[in-house]
């Protein structure tokens, strides 16, 4: 296959940046997107240009670091991750563009890569049941039904990729802080903090600047791990009854 | 230096108990004045973090990738053991003992294995507390699955993504400690070398990957918890960021390395597809609970299939061969993993491979299906089959998988004595970085139980009694040692973006992959392994001349990264070369044809090779010195592995 890609290249944080186009020729349909991304950087390092820096890891579609908005859409035209797409979704000639994610609170580090540190942060505000090591009950101790331990494993499939942001018109991390208050809201071990949780992860997610839910849906149709928009739903419920009868004094 | 692994004394299962009791404690009031810098934030790293900033400990975690979350131990898929018996299928701490050591070959201490299966009932308590959803029963009890070299159903698993939630709720932790003030985060930082003041370690050199700083980080302990080093190979089920460095640099300030030619090719991997191949995909173990894995009976058919004349699916049964099923009658498909890989090379190199490059056998669940219904295969392994369907364009639920071996994990690492401590003091291994519990092959599901072990039960203790012995009196990053770590580092920069040469780090690293994955691979010879001593050298020596680096240290420069982390693999790949020749005997994942049984089974020599091989490093270019340190089993018979 032969290729046109036209690359967003950003040298810095500062730099305002651009696209550039590049021919790649060779390209198998049996490549990964992001191997296809490696014979561009060997084909660049040869000539002496500066590689396109992208961020990835596992390239088996769990780590969540793989990003790249592709052709209009976060990891690219089919709902997986970037890593788990393959040159087989593409066709003979096609133009291919290749952005960042684009969001305030997911600033551009260089070229491809950006900085998702917001992700941890709401994490930290409370996206975790407060036990220590050991003294804990057995693990049988507290039965859950198959049906609620099935929902909250759908929630806790979150890679933590940030696609829902990119998808979203308004960059709203409402889709990421949700999977994670429905997962713990869903469990008996998460009762305990189950206000404080979402009223804390809510006021960190915004302090953020990340925007606003308008329930088009973009995240869900985007998210390569299919999380539901049914967890935005349960989260507004948990914060406005949270709110209401705060246990936060 | 004779090697102390300080196994307390007494009956196996009293040991760890005793021990406990035996260790010093800081006092709650002291542990404040503590500071521990804990390099990795995968299961062992993020729960080790978590554990010590919760007694009081000031932590500093540091990770390459752009969040703790990312670490490799997300990867994991099938599962985690426990000795919990749940499934009142007869199992009890001391089986779950006796397998693992079983399973590797009888090269690992008896008491680290008995420990590692006394704590891994209370693993799953804490996680299942942290809000881990692993999979439960209708009753809402939690569920089990069996796994390779096990007779009884002690996995727990959280779909196929069992890792992904442990180290989520490790990480949950890990985060609640940040935001508690106890734990300073570090990502995007590499370790590039331990800073060591007479004889301990005392703190660490970083480089910043956005901006280049190089910094240093001073502690009255450094935990290394940076896991196995499978990418020497260049292709593994590793991540791509996965690399040797900490523990390289470990090494070479004082750090023994242990056994490092035990490395593990897991069966059922997706086959190579072409010379573009980054990386390898894994497919869960759990699947030969149901998948059965076969070739065609003859070569014949095997070339009529690759030529495309016939399917799969219409290949009789009668044409078929389940090898593993036909030798291994009792464990069946479910033998230990470097059993199931030898013997799929085996009926490969007998020229009955199923794919193009006849590397490749059949994963089948066509009975499977037949028997439980689709619906059921799809609950159990549905996200596994779309992966496979993803990469391969093909549906499993149709036609069967093609799997091949593909190196997976390293059962060698740094020596640790029972407290988890390197050669220098103060200086630890956790999880896969160690080489402690697998012996010479890791039982599946085992992995995860070993760095959630390591980090949530055996470290909090053996840390505090090191501690103990030291005054808590602030460790000063103003030591002229710092600055001389620093200044290395630094200089080593510059050295790599001198060099200006005409090949990129990818072309070594490719190199390097294929002299380790044909020569010190699934089969070795020593020939072969003096041969690859020689190409590895002289890989050395063109690497350091001849390798092109763009870019400015003072940016993000993953080419820059790269080089650093593949200039380490070419020296590791150099020693465990030299350990696969020095260990004349099979065992586990280290196999020597010339030593082998007259079924092609490993045969092992415990008269002259039950012990722990560890290296010391001797300087630059000086062949390193073996040290041993003698495995004793005072508890479990040493047999002929046999899964027959």
């Amino acid at each position: 296959m032969k290729l046109t890609l036209k690359i967003w290249r950003q040298k810095n944080a500062s730099d305002k940046g651009g696209f550039v186009t590049y021919p790649v020729d060779g390209v198998s349909k049996d490549m990964s997107f992001l191997e296809m991304l490696d014979v561009l950087n060997e084909q660049l390092t040869e000539k002496g240009e500066d590689p396109v820096h992208f961020d990835h890891d596992c390239r088996e579609g769990i780590c969540g670091m793989c990003s790249l908005y592709i052709n209009g859409k976060p990891h690219g035209p089919l709902q997986t991750t970037t890593c788990q797409l393959h040159m087989r979704s593409f066709n003979d000639g096609e133009t291919i563009t290749i952005e960042p994610w684009r969001a305030k609170a997911f600033p551009v580090v260089k070229d491809l890569v950006v900085n998702r540190s917001a992700f941890d942060r709401i994490i930290q505000a409370g996206g975790y049941i407060s036990v220590r090591t050991g003294g804990v009950p057995d693990a049988n101790e507290i039965p859950i039904p198959k049906t609620i331990a099935d929902l909250a494993m759908d929630a806790a499939q979150c890679i933590g990729c940030g696609a829902c942001v990119a998808a979203c018109k308004n960059a709203s991390a409402m889709l990421f802080t949700s999977a994670k208050i429905s997962q713990l809201a869903l469990l008996p071990q998460g009762q305990v903090e189950r206000k404080t949780r979402a009223e804390k992860m809510v006021a960190q997610m915004d302090a953020e600047g990340f925007g606003a839910c308008t329930n088009t849906g973009a995240c869900e149709a985007e998210c390569p791990k299919g999380i539901s928009i049914t967890n935005i739903a349960r989260m507004n419920r948990e914060y406005f009854s949270a709110v209401v009868s705060s246990d936060n004094v | 230096m004779i090697l102390d692994s300080k196994i307390p004394a007494g009956p196996l299962a009293e040991k760890w108990t005793k021990h406990k009791f035996t260790s010093k404690l800081v006092n709650p009031a002291n542990k404040r004045k503590y500071d521990v810098i804990v390099v990795g934030t995968g299961l062992a790293g993020a729960s080790a973090a978590a554990s010590l900033a919760e007694l009081g400990y000031n932590v500093k975690a540091f990770c390459f990738q752009d969040s703790p979350r990312r670490a490799h131990s997300i990867a994991a898929q099938g599962g985690i053991n426990a000795a919990k018996n749940y499934q009142n299928d007869g199992d009890s701490v001391y089986r779950l003992f006796y397998d693992t050591i079983k399973g590797g070959d009888y090269r690992a201490r008896e008491a680290n294995v008995y420990r590692l299966a006394e704590v891994s009932v209370n693993i799953i308590d804490q996680c299942v507390a942290q809000g881990v959803p692993f999979a439960r029963e209708y009753g809402g009890l939690l569920a089990n699955r069996s796994f390779g070299g096990a007779q009884v159903s002690r996995t727990f698993y959280a779909r196929g993504q069992t890792g992904q939630q442990l180290l989520l709720g490790a990480y949950s932790a890990l985060s609640r400690q940040v935001a508690a003030g106890k734990v300073k985060l570090y990502p995007r930082t590499e370790m590039m070398d331990v800073v060591v003041i007479d004889g301990q370690a005392k703190g660490i050199v970083t480089r910043n990957l956005i901006t280049g700083a190089v910094e240093t980080h001073a502690a009255h302990a450094v935990l290394l918890c940076t896991g196995g080093y499978g990418n020497v190979f260049f292709l593994s089920t590793n991540a791509m960021g996965s690399n040797v460095t900490a523990a390289w640099r470990a090494h070479k300030r004082g750090a023994y390395f242990a056994n490092p030619c035990f490395t593990q090719i897991h069966p059922t991997c997706i086959p190579v597809s072409g010379d573009h191949q980054s990386k390898l995909t894994l497919m869960s173990e759990s699947l030969r609970n149901d998948g059965r894995v076969w070739v065609p009976r003859t070569q014949e058919i095997a070339d009529k299939l690759r030529k495309g004349q016939i399917k799969a699916n219409d290949i009789k049964d009668e044409d078929r061969d389940y090898f593993l099923e036909r030798k291994y009658p009792s464990f069946g498909n479910l033998v230990p993993r470097d059993v199931a890989s030898r013997n799929a090379k085996y009926v490969c190199d007998e020229g009955r491979g199923v794919n193009e490059t006849g590397e490749a056998v059949f994963l089948d669940f066509r009975d499977a299906i037949k028997r439980d219904g689709r619906d059921v295969i799809e609950q159990k392994y549905g996200n596994l089959f779309d992966m496979y369907k993803q990469i391969t364009g093909e549906d499993p639920y149709q036609v069967p998988m093609m799997i091949y071996p593909a190196v997976h994990y390293t059962m060698g690492g740094l020596w640790v004595d029972y407290n988890l401590m390197t050669t220098v003091p103060g200086l630890y291994a956790l999880g896969e970085a160690n080489f402690s519990d697998h012996g010479a092959n890791r039982l599946g599901a085992s992995a995860l139980m070993q760095g959630l072990a390591d980090g949530y039960f055996v470290i909090p203790y053996t840390l505090g009694d090191y501690l103990a012995s030291i005054p808590p009196k602030k460790v000063e990053e103003n030591h002229p040692e710092f600055e001389k770590a620093k200044a290395d580092v630094k200089a080593r920069i510059q050295k790599l973006l001198s060099i200006n040469g005409s090949k990129t780090v990818d072309y070594f690293h490719k190199r390097l992959g294929k002299i380790m994955w044909n020569e010190c691979g699934m089969a070795r010879t020593e020939e072969g392994l003096k041969k690859a001593k020689a190409d590895i050298q002289a890989l050395k020596k063109e690497f350091w001349s001849d390798v092109k680096i763009l870019g400015t240290n003072e940016e993000l420069n993953q080419s820059l990264e790269k080089a650093h982390r593949v200039a380490d693999f070419i020296e590791l790949g150099e020693l465990m070369v030299d350990d696969a020749l020095n260990r004349n005997e099979s065992c586990g994942g280290h196999f020597r044809e010339e030593y082998q049984t007259p079924e092609g089974e490993a045969l092992r020599d415990d008269e002259n090779f039950a012990y722990v091989a560890a290296w010391k490093y001797m300087g630059e270019g000086v062949q390193e010195e073996l040290n041993k340190e003698p495995l004793v089993f005072e508890n479990v018979k040493l047999t002929q592995r046999s899964y027959k």
